[in-house]
């Protein structure tokens, strides 16, 4: 076994040491019932390194990746270039294969890391202060909302239509549990986003208002009047951004007010991989942290008055506060958090607006080809990478259909609503730096030849 | 004035129906440096023995609870701003709470200075 | 002759004066300030593509204020994060013994599989048609952790240890729910994490201590005691925080379905038994696997993790969505669309997409690099290396169960025989200076000045004797009185760092030093 050092000369010299006969002799308090007379039966024994390699290759090969195929899905998860070296840096051993910095004065690196990676995510929430990840951000929203109870002692809590329906999801699970009351209602087919219902439901037991921006539709509001009635009423406004490279490109939501942002980091240095690891982002003003969930880090100074960081606020946390903790994550997305610093720092303010501009000038472009296709049009007036079309037929269908093309054609609204009539018609494209003029050209001639029987069907 | 020690290492200054409280030098001594105190809003009106206020250290947090029933008058707002005031101060400027007294009877069994000495002795 | 006048010293000479360095650099320990500090935000590490033309559609909400956002060139990040890298210790430098947390070799095989690109550059919504592979990756992890535990189900969604915590604990209130029967309490013992009673609370429950015996096992007769109509289940560790297996698993099981309730086992030190006891033989309803742990998923200095929950016939039914059904050749992706048809009971998603694919290559990759053989392997090496540790260090190190028998995979000590003023953490420093990641310190809370050291299977015996050395060096000098242990770290990156500081003023974010000012 290629990964166990001890010989059966040590074991064995271990055994006399320890003075037991044999190693059963060290599992004597397993009651007889659970004792197993070899290997567990129905497993494979151990296989050589190039046997497991061939094996997840042959599994590898039954995905078609996004790399390989035009691409359009976005949807909470979205497809961006990570430079090279984000990925050679977090495969460094000294942060691949060390543990939470629970010792500071060998784990600076991680510490220092966190601390930058706080700062960066708070200021491009426009909060006050960020914490040190989350594990995604349909799990940090519902954290937030829980937050949000802690701090107004109230437990209704309005979710906008525009919130991703997975984190809609996760909310309405563990609201089943908490006894916490959700409002909530499926999106429109729209241009406008739900901003006046919002306002119409606020009201003194109001927790919190959540909203995603830009919604899950691609659409873009401001939240600023939200933010203003929810602070008359003492309720906060928690914003949700899942693509966080829009905000490269618009104004953050602690400028409109937001009290808690919270979001999904994956955009930046993390990629798809299927839905994680991802990176859950978590900021809030300064006045809330100590109701915030999840590690913090701290700047402070060592014995001989040098600037050092720790992991601080300890006692909101589950392994002091234990059943009073203000949530029980422990292990969070520390790798991912690295990758997304890196590649953040990699892009500077300068980079990443360029980021944004190019990723909204490519979406334009795209949006207005592919609303010149025949029984086409666009749901949007504002977006940034991704919009939403109105197909003359059911989505589902299509993006099946082109996915035997080799045509990845973007997230059906009736994949993610399955029991919404209204919206079956409904397909979310996301268009990043990633996607090439000559995909565009690709998917819109695809989706005209697509839709051709439906023409000839209305005409008939 | 008189002044009271209950088990949970906490004292009580009383003053006609008011009582102030805070915890004992023996207290923070076992908690080390205190960083951050949360006092009762005034106008909370608390049962004996319910948490009143929370005391926390870097790995420690422990409640404070109300040693005799009443209303929370006012909370020591300086502990904010500067916790330590528990290590330095603990029986005088680092006092958590004000409240009033609504049974005087809750008084009874209550520990006086000599007494405590004598119970912390013998922890 | 022909004489060379650049001679030089070729042999080391004795000098006087102090080692200090105008940089604060100490040769190959080089210090780094801050992105914030060395970039600038238009300098970028980053070239685009050319920017087409075309209209704004942002609605008018263009960013018009500074981001404040450092960027770096591609050779100041490289060197940036590099340098940051060698102030970690890792266990790709050394024994990491934390106790508890199982630090064990990544294989870097799983680093490169994890990242072919047939599983990392795939959307998690693109039709199941094109993600058949991955699908099988899960399934066949699923089976693996079923096997390996003995139980019929899993729900592979948990991103760690604590939200498959929470997931077990949500079937198990679904359960009771389900047949009508609101019940209030979970049970857990006085030595569990904090992740224990914080997610039974996180999952709307009230929990409450049962003790533990001498031994440090669970006290059954304390528990039988405790159990009734309104205790909704109990959440034990086994083997337990104090590195023992419990011996009265199963008659704890029973105990708890005879009064009506569910069994939860903290599944944080599977990597004792793995492939030598299977828990669902010791009837448990529903346990959490840290594929971090046991399946050696890297750490990644706090994450990510992946906490698949496995689960009895009777919590089953309610596990969560989404999951994967192999139907025939094909493998099904049941999110909400198929529920109501399948999975009606199901208590529903507890995250976006499908958990942490990224972990599961990796931990299958694992599996079946070790196989069936292999992983019975590791629990006997991992075994074995913690109880040479407990034997080999016992007669100077107090051990508080070392009389009730063998330990599992981690040794347990105390700080009882230091000398006075002499803690654990003086002793856990001084072993940084020897060139070892401490063990976990003051955990679990039912052991004073507790010391929990899990060497794992990784370690050869040279490696443990070595450490062993160290660490009686260590221990007597503070059974001594050393003083200088109380300044300990000398040679890290840091001195002890000041812990009260950064919690009574709390610096949390960086701020520009003129901003500092102007605030003052």
């Amino acid at each position: 076994m290629r990964y166990l050092p001890l010989e059966s000369a040590d074991r064995a010299a271990m055994l006399a040491k320890i003075g037991a006969p044999d190693i059963d002799a060290l599992f004597a308090d397993v009651p007889e019932e659970a004792r197993l007379d070899g290997p567990i039966h129905g497993l494979p024994n151990h296989a050589s390194e190039m046997a497991v390699d061939a094996a997840f290759r042959k599994m590898a090969r039954k995905n078609s990746a996004a790399a390989d195929m035009p691409f359009f899905l976005g949807c909470g998860a979205y497809r961006h270039h990570v430079p090279a070296s984000v990925d050679h840096l977090i495969q460094r051993g000294e942060f691949l294969t060390a543990y939470t910095p629970y010792q500071p004065e060998i784990a600076q690196g991680t510490l220092q890391m966190l601390f930058e990676f706080q700062t960066q995510v708070a200021r491009l929430f426009g909060t006050d202060v960020a914490n040190a990840s989350m594990y995604d951000g349909s799990t940090a929203c519902w954290e937030a909302i829980v937050m949000a109870r802690r701090i107004t002692k109230r437990s209704r809590a309005i979710l906008s239509s525009g919130l991703h329906p997975h984190y809609v999801s996760v909310a309405r699970t563990m609201a089943h549990f908490t006894r916490d009351q959700l409002v909530h209602s499926a999106p429109d087919l729209v241009a406008q986003s739900d901003t006046a219902s919002l306002l119409a439901a606020i009201d003194d037991d109001t927790s919190c208002v959540v909203v995603q921006y830009p919604d899950i539709l691609g659409r873009i509001d401001d939240m600023s009047e939200i933010a203003a009635k929810a602070h008359a009423h003492k309720a906060l406004l928690i914003a949700v951004v899942t693509e966080p490279v829009a905000l490269g490109a618009l104004v953050s939501p602690g400028e409109m007010g937001a009290d808690i942002v919270v979001g999904e980091g994956q955009s930046i240095g993390v990629g798809l991989n299927f839905g994680g690891p991802y990176v859950g982002l978590f900021g809030c003003s300064q006045k809330y942290v100590r109701q915030m969930p999840g590690r913090l880090c701290g700047e402070t100074q060592d014995a001989e008055g040098k600037r050092g960081y720790v992991l601080t606020l300890s006692t909101r946390e589950q392994h002091i506060r234990r059943e009073k903790a203000t949530s029980n994550i422990c292990t969070n997305s520390g790798l991912c958090a690295l990758a997304f610093s890196i590649h953040m720092t990699l892009l500077g303010e300068k980079g990443l607006r360029n980021l944004a501009s190019l990723n909204h000038a490519k979406a334009v472009r795209a949006a207005e080809r592919l609303a010149d296709i025949p029984g086409v049009d666009i749901v949007n007036e504002t977006f940034f990478n991704e919009f939403t079309l109105r197909l003359p037929v059911g989505a589902r269908d299509v993006v099946r259909s082109l996915a035997d093309k080799r045509i990845l054609a973007g997230v059906s609204l009736g994949r993610l609503y399955p029991d919404e009539e209204a919206l079956t018609n409904g397909l979310v494209v996301a268009v990043t730096e990633t996607t090439s003029d000559e995909d565009v050209e690709t998917l819109a001639g695809a989706l005209t030849a697509a839709l051709e029987p439906a023409r000839e069907g209305a005409s008939a | 004035m008189a002044r009271y020690f209950t088990e949970d290492h906490e004292w009580i200054d009383i003053e006609g129906d008011h009582a102030t409280i805070g915890i004992t030098d023996y207290a923070q001594e076992q908690l080390g440096d205190i960083v951050f105190v949360e006092v009762p809003e005034s106008g909370t009106v608390l049962e004996k023995g319910a948490d009143a206020a929370v005391v926390e250290s870097v790995k420690a947090a422990s409640d404070v609870y109300a040693p005799v029933s009443g209303e929370i008058l006012e909370g020591n707002d300086a502990l904010a701003d500067e916790p330590a005031l528990v290590n330095t101060s603990p029986e005088e400027d680092g006092w958590f709470f004000r409240m009033s007294l609504s049974d005087a009877d809750e008084l009874e069994g209550l520990m006086d200075a000599k007494e405590y000495k004598a119970f912390v002795d013998s922890l | 002759m022909s004489m060379n006048n650049q001679g030089r010293p070729t042999r080391p000479e004795h000098a006087e004066g102090s080692a200090d360095t105008f940089t604060g650099n100490r040769a190959l320990m080089l210090e780094e300030r801050l992105i914030f500090e060395i970039g600038a935000i238009d300098r970028t590490g980053i070239d685009l593509d050319e920017m087409p033309d075309s209209a704004s559609r942002l609605g008018g909400l263009e960013r018009n204020r500074s981001i404040g956002l450092a960027g770096l060139s591609e050779p100041e990040t490289v060197r940036h994060y590099t340098r940051l890298s060698r102030m970690n210790y890792a266990i790709d430098l050394g024994l990491f013994p934390l106790g508890s947390c199982t630090m064990k070799h990544n294989p870097r095989l799983n680093e490169r599989i994890a990242r072919l690109k047939g599983f990392a550059d795939i959307h998690p919504l693109q039709p199941v048609d094109t993600v058949q592979g991955a699908l099988q990756v899960i399934h066949e992890l699923g089976e693996w952790l079923c096997r390996l535990t003995g139980m019929p189900a899993v729900a592979m969604s948990p991103k760690a240890g604590a939200h498959g915590e929470l997931c077990g604990i949500l079937a198990i209130r679904s359960a009771l729910e389900a047949r009508g029967d609101a019940r209030e309490v979970i049970l857990v013992p006085e030595s569990a994490h904090g992740t224990n009673p914080a997610t039974a609370a996180f999952a709307g429950y009230r929990v409450e201590d049962i003790p533990a015996t001498p031994e440090g096992r669970v006290d059954l007769a304390a528990l039988e005691a405790r159990l009734g109509p309104d205790v909704a289940g109990v959440m034990i560790t086994n083997p337990n925080t104090c590195g023992l297996f419990e011996p009265d698993m199963k008659r704890i099981s029973d105990a708890v379905h005879a009064a009506g309730g569910l069994v939860y086992c903290d599944g944080a030190n599977f990597n004792a038994i793995v492939g030598r006891v299977r828990p669902g033989d010791l009837g448990v309803d529903a346990m959490h696997i840290n594929l971090h742990k046991t399946f050696s998923t890297p750490h990644g200095g706090g994450g990510p993790g992946s906490g698949p929950v496995v689960f009895s016939e009777a919590l089953a039914p309610f596990a969560p969505l989404p999951f994967v059904e192999k139907r025939g050749d094909h493998y099904a992706l049941i999110e909400e669309e198929t529920a109501e048809d399948h999975h009606g009971s199901s208590f529903g998603r507890m995250v976006a997409f499908h958990g942490q694919m990224g972990m599961f290559t990796r931990a299958l990759a694992y599996m079946m690099s070790h196989g069936a053989d292999g992983l019975k392997q590791v629990a006997e090496d991992a075994v074995l290396n913690a109880n040479y540790i407990l034997r080999s260090l016992e007669d100077v190190l107090d051990a508080p169960f070392g009389k009730s028998g063998p330990c599992m995979h981690e040794a347990l000590f105390s700080d009882k025989g230091f000398a006075e003023g002499f803690s654990t953490l003086d002793l856990a420093k001084a072993l940084i200076d020897e060139g070892y990641h401490p063990m976990t310190m003051y955990f679990p809370l039912v052991v004073h000045g507790a010391m929990l050291i899990e060497p794992t299977e990784t370690e050869s015996k040279a490696v443990l004797d070595e450490f062993i050395g160290a660490l009686r060096s260590v221990v007597e000098r503070a059974k001594a009185g050393d003083e200088s242990l109380h300044g300990a770290p000398f040679h890290a990156p840091r001195r002890r760092l000041d812990e009260t500081g950064a919690a009574r003023k709390p610096v949390l974010v960086w701020s520009e030093p003129e901003q500092v000012e102007a605030a003052e």
